[in-house]
């Protein structure tokens, strides 16, 4: 018996590196390896002509400061349109996840089911719909115009608001499923005691509730604005050439002027600047709320 | 002052200083403009989705069905009209399916092995499996892109594949563990304690167990793999998936037929919503 029990301790020990093998593996070809092809390219000369483009390597490090300097506008405005837009998705989420959690009873999977299910839809269909309900002769425009709260001649689509609107709108999904998550966490009795012993609700909401929701409202942002600060179909569909955003130049240097040092190294630069983040965070918290 | 007189007042004075009353009354109020808020929320996640099923509806007279026309069935009779739709519909399909079976298979394991068991580096591993989740699609796809151009890949159906896999292996990862975290492993033990072999143990005790997880872990990475753009926009070559054709629709002309079928996947999915909580009810009554 003692046998057969240290034979399958033995083999446990082994059991989860080969269950992990696998994936791991996939994941360094085609996760790992392809940063390294990133990182080659950025550091490459480009010659030969625009049709056979010809890359050296050669420790080019010029690609990075050109870049940076060149595209420094659409840069600070991804990571400025990416923040505002989860500040939205925090405010408009909340509510929402707060009701779900605490009030709404027997309708509670119901109602988290009709939360996800607009995000059936493609994300590309669901970003046009948006250009029908910004447009300048739409009916939103019109009830603004008549409220006095846009200008007469003004508009929302090509704005600034409507990309940063494409953008909340496209991702608060993940600020709503975390907060919902964390908040279903906290236990109501909690909350019972602190009204029990005289604590006014915006106390409660300040001292209970906001600290227990934290982990949600940390993965919730990060997860929003990770997807947001790369993303160039909302700057797209719903913005101007006054609104590009990093993802939009790095789509048109790798897939249309294909000038990919620059390209690669605008990539690898956004890429470190959310790593510095998401290091930081999974220290502070671990990955446990992450999905 | 009689007794009486003296609980009058004394009540009177504790209704005054009572602060349970006024309070509650916040609550209350404060209750139902955060339901009206919230419901406000609801009513935005579905505005552009009631704007969808409408314009299913219209009958445009232009290339673009972006303003409302006029009534119309036709659309809905012939939802597939446009044959590069329904191919890139049925590709997007094909390349999901195909993606998540074998993600599954490759993410499961990780999952079990996080859960069940301690070993050196494991938190090494759960880091690294969070990386593919925090790396924007943008320079995803452009790595994958130069990694390909390097080994002098083809861009095509086997690279959108691999890119697919790449990103869902993480997510069924995440998944499964969340739902199998907690689970009483001892039960396997008990089956071998019992006289069941590991095999009988594995199909008869663990796998009734993890199974939920890993139906609910791919079907999110199936829906991923749906309705991703921007990665396989760099991977595809001259492959058109789903998404990739209403890309290129906006461009040049985008017919209702898009979004008779994007009502249709709604519908669909609903349904599966539906029949899912209603097997899952009788499960647990019956």
């Amino acid at each position: 018996m003692a046998g057969v029990a240290s034979s399958s301790r033995q083999r446990s020990r082994i059991a989860p590196y080969l269950m992990i093998l696998p994936a791991l593996a996939y994941l360094a070809v085609f996760f790992v390896v392809p940063f390294f092809s990133l990182a080659r390219t950025s550091l490459s000369s480009s010659g030969g002509s625009v049709f056979m483009p010809k890359l050296t390597f050669a420790w080019d490090f010029g690609n990075y400061t050109d870049a940076f300097s060149l595209y420094q506008d659409q840069i600070l405005r991804s990571f400025g349109y990416a923040f505002v837009a989860t500040i939205l998705c925090l405010l408009l989420a909340f509510p929402l996840a707060y009701v779900i959690a605490f009030k709404a009873g027997r309708y509670k999977n119901l109602l988290l089911g009709l939360v996800i299910l607009p995000f059936f839809v493609t994300f590309l269909i669901r970003t046009l719909a948006w250009k029908t309900i910004l447009a300048d002769d739409g009916w939103v425009v019109d009830l603004l115009g008549t409220m006095g709260a846009l200008p007469s001649e003004g508009r929302l689509l090509s704005t600034s608001w409507a990309v940063i609107g494409g953008l909340t709108y496209n991702w608060i999904i993940f600020m709503i499923l975390p907060l919902y998550v964390s908040l279903e966490k906290i236990d109501p009795r909690l909350l019972e005691a602190s009204r029990d012993l005289y604590s006014p609700n915006r106390r409660t909401f300040g001292k209970v509730i906001l600290p227990l929701a934290l982990p949600g409202v940390l993965a919730g942002s990060m997860l929003v604005f990770i997807p947001s600060v790369g993303d160039f179909i909302n700057a797209d569909y719903l913005g101007s050439t006054q609104t590009t955003m990093i993802g939009n130049v790095i789509q048109k240097q790798f897939l249309v002027v294909k000038d990919y040092p620059a390209a690669a190294a605008l990539s690898l630069g956004l890429m470190a600047l959310i790593l510095v983040g998401v290091l930081l965070y999974t220290r502070a918290l671990g990955t446990e709320d992450l999905v | 002052m009689t007794i009486q007189d003296r609980i009058a007042e004394a009540n009177a004075q504790a209704g005054e200083i009572k602060p349970k009353k006024p309070l509650l009354g916040g609550i209350r109020f404060g209750d139902s403009a955060l339901r009206v808020v919230a419901g406000l929320v609801l009513f935005y996640l579905f505005l552009p989705i009631f704007v969808i099923i409408l314009f299913s509806f219209n009958d445009p007279k232009g290339k673009f069905n972006y303003t409302w026309q006029g009534f119309t069935l036709k659309n809905w009779a012939d939802p597939f009209r446009y044959p590069a739709l329904t191919g890139a519909l049925k590709m997007s399909l094909n390349i999901a399916a195909v993606s998540t079976a074998i993600a599954v298979v490759l993410g499961t394991l990780v999952a079990i092995a996080l859960v069940r068991q301690r070993f050196r580096g494991s938190k090494a591993v759960d880091t690294f499996l969070v990386l593919p989740l925090t790396a924007p699609e943008v320079v995803m796809g452009a790595s994958l892109l130069t990694l390909f151009l390097d080994f002098g890949w083809a861009s095509g159906y086997s690279t959108i594949l691999i890119a697919h896999i790449a990103f869902e292996i993480s997510f069924i990862a995440m998944t499964v563990r969340a739902r199998v975290r907690g689970f009483d492993w001892t039960l396997e033990d008990a089956s071998m304690d019992l006289g069941a072999s590991p095999t009988r143990t594995f199909f008869k005790v663990t796998l009734p167990l993890i199974v939920p997880g890993i139906v609910a872990a791919a079907m999110l990475s199936f829906a991923l793999s749906l309705d991703d753009f921007i990665i396989t926009y760099f991977v595809s070559g001259s492959t058109v998936t789903y998404p990739l054709y209403v890309n290129a629709a906006v461009k040049a002309a985008v017919p209702p037929q898009i979004n008779v079928l994007a009502t249709a996947i709604l519908a669909i999915s609903l349904l599966l919503l539906a029949v899912g909580t209603l097997y899952r009810r009788k499960r647990i009554v019956g």
